[in-house]
């Protein structure tokens, strides 16, 4: 079986810069350019910058637009006001998930979501199903955009050598549209996925080399480097920020994921509501949890969670935390035993005792 | 272009072999093996003692990204594990044929060692 992957519009940049490209939901992209610890540590303390072009785009139009998205999203997206962008989950009727989201507002009647690059034409067909008499268009916008994510202490002074865009009044989750390193129409976000400050820029796909070009220029001096897919996974799960197909997925509830602060029971109706509040009220069959090891093996995803000899859940995801220097990881683990000090899980034959945190590994 | 030392023989799943004067013979991972890992942040090595037969794993290399099994080249028995990577996994990033050497081993057929691979032919590979 052979596959065709998509390219995004910084390929041959990544090749100039030593990126190693593997292929990543349908995408050829880059894991690492120096080494996946260097580049996450480059986050926690200057600043790294990713292409993630992959991330898909939809737009949505039209006078029913805000109820639309009330009625197919967990969270309440009408009282979002233009300007502002919101994480929200998008259900299917039995609660699991079909996507995690942002959306941004940009009128009364006019919002953009970005979408996971694995579920970005499944989204689309599915919003579209939902769509029935609604006065609204679902528009599929993802080879349009590019998307760099510029993120770490420093990238709000490096981003701001490229612009004259106000920064400092952008709130977190708020976000401008202007010109980037001359490039007008892109959308400047104070959004991330790895626990440090910094921005997200959709822009123009035909602007993205430049831009990126220029970023890298601008913030060299400064301590930013390129960073790939592999130090965005580290650095989100020490953040404690979920990854579609891992800690929520079709079988996974945002009530399971510790994501209720996205579902809003609130409104009268959405896909998804009933199961979820059954969920809510009676407490999930499993929930996912954060643990960190005593060790340096790696749990991996699929390694098997014990309490005594009875298996209770499976890791779905592991990694080495950079900054505590020790593996970290989620699992999905049966109710009555997410609060257990006694688990263990199996790496490859070995049973080592895995320490529950109910707080994020960075904040 | 990754290294590859004329002095040693290769496994084609990327092991090296150096054969020494006392007869036995030093184990390591190849330097494309390293880069294509990834930073190594573990590194599991069997006791002295233990025998392996020739392709039989001896132990895993852990990066950020994966585990990987280490496959014996030869039938042998360990007569030293290089204990310092627990300490330092990353050497084997920086050093995959000096200090990040990882098992010293007795052969029990020398003739084995012939059939491994010679620098040209493990570069071609590659």
């Amino acid at each position: 079986m052979s596959e065709t992957l998509a390219r995004t519009p910084l390929y041959d940049l990544h090749a100039e810069l030593g990126g190693r490209l593997v292929p990543f939901a349908g995408w050829e992209m880059p894991v690492q350019y120096t080494g996946i610890i260097e580049e996450h540590m480059a986050v926690r303390k200057t600043a790294g910058l990713f292409d993630v072009s992959h991330m898909g785009e939809a737009r949505i139009r039209g006078r029913d637009a805000a109820a639309f998205l009330d009625r197919i999203m967990t969270n309440e997206l009408s009282t979002l006001k233009p300007g502002a962008a919101r994480y929200t989950l998008m259900c299917q009727p039995d609660g699991g998930c079909v996507d995690d989201l942002i959306v941004y507002r940009f009128s009364e009647t006019e919002f953009l979501i970005c979408l996971n690059a694995s579920n970005a034409q499944k989204d689309l067909a599915w919003m579209r199903s939902l769509v029935g008499t609604a006065k609204v268009e679902v528009l599929d916008e993802c080879a349009a955009w590019a998307q760099l994510a510029i993120q770490g202490p420093l990238a709000e002074q490096i981003l701001a050598l490229t612009t004259t865009l106000p920064l400092a009044s952008i709130r977190r989750f708020g976000f401008l549209v202007g010109e980037v390193a001359g490039a007008s129409g892109c959308v400047v976000s104070r959004t991330g996925y790895t626990g440090s400050a910094g921005f997200e820029i959709y822009l123009p796909a035909a602007s993205a080399t430049l831009v990126a070009r220029a970023l890298l220029a601008a913030g060299k001096p400064l301590g930013l480097i390129p960073a790939g897919l592999g130090a965005r996974d580290s650095l989100r799960l020490e953040a404690g920020y979920p990854l579609y197909g891992h800690e929520i997925s079709e079988r996974i509830s945002p009530i399971q994921a510790g994501l209720g602060w996205t579902v809003k029971f609130t409104k009268a109706q959405f896909v998804g509501r009933e199961a979820l509040r059954r969920q809510a009220e009676g407490g999930p069959p499993s929930s996912v949890v954060m643990f960190s090891l005593d060790d340096r093996r790696i749990a991996r995803q699929g390694a098997i969670v014990f309490a005594g000899d009875t298996a209770v859940g499976e890791v779905l995801s592991g990694t080495l935390s950079p900054v505590l220097n020790k593996p970290i990881g989620t699992a999905l683990v049966a109710a009555g035993f997410t609060g257990s000090s006694e688990l263990t899980v199996d790496i490859r034959g070995t049973r080592l005792p895995l320490h529950i945190s109910v707080e994020p590994f960075v904040k | 272009m990754s290294q590859v030392p004329a002095n040693l023989r290769y496994t084609k799943e990327h092991e090296w072999i150096r054969l020494e004067a006392d007869g036995t013979a030093t184990i390591g991972i190849t330097d494309h093996a390293q880069a294509a890992l990834g930073d190594v942040t573990f590194v599991d090595l069997p006791k002295v003692g233990k025998s392996f037969a020739a392709g039989e794993v001896f132990g895993t290399v852990e990066s950020v990204k994966a585990a990987s099994d280490l496959y014996s080249p030869v039938s042998a028995e360990i007569v030293e594990a290089n204990t310092g990577l627990n300490d330092t996994p990353d050497l084997v990033n920086r050093e995959p044929y000096g200090g990040a050497w990882m098992i010293r081993v007795k052969l029990k057929n020398p003739a084995e060692a012939a059939q491994l691979l010679d620098a040209a032919a493990y570069s071609a590979t590659l």
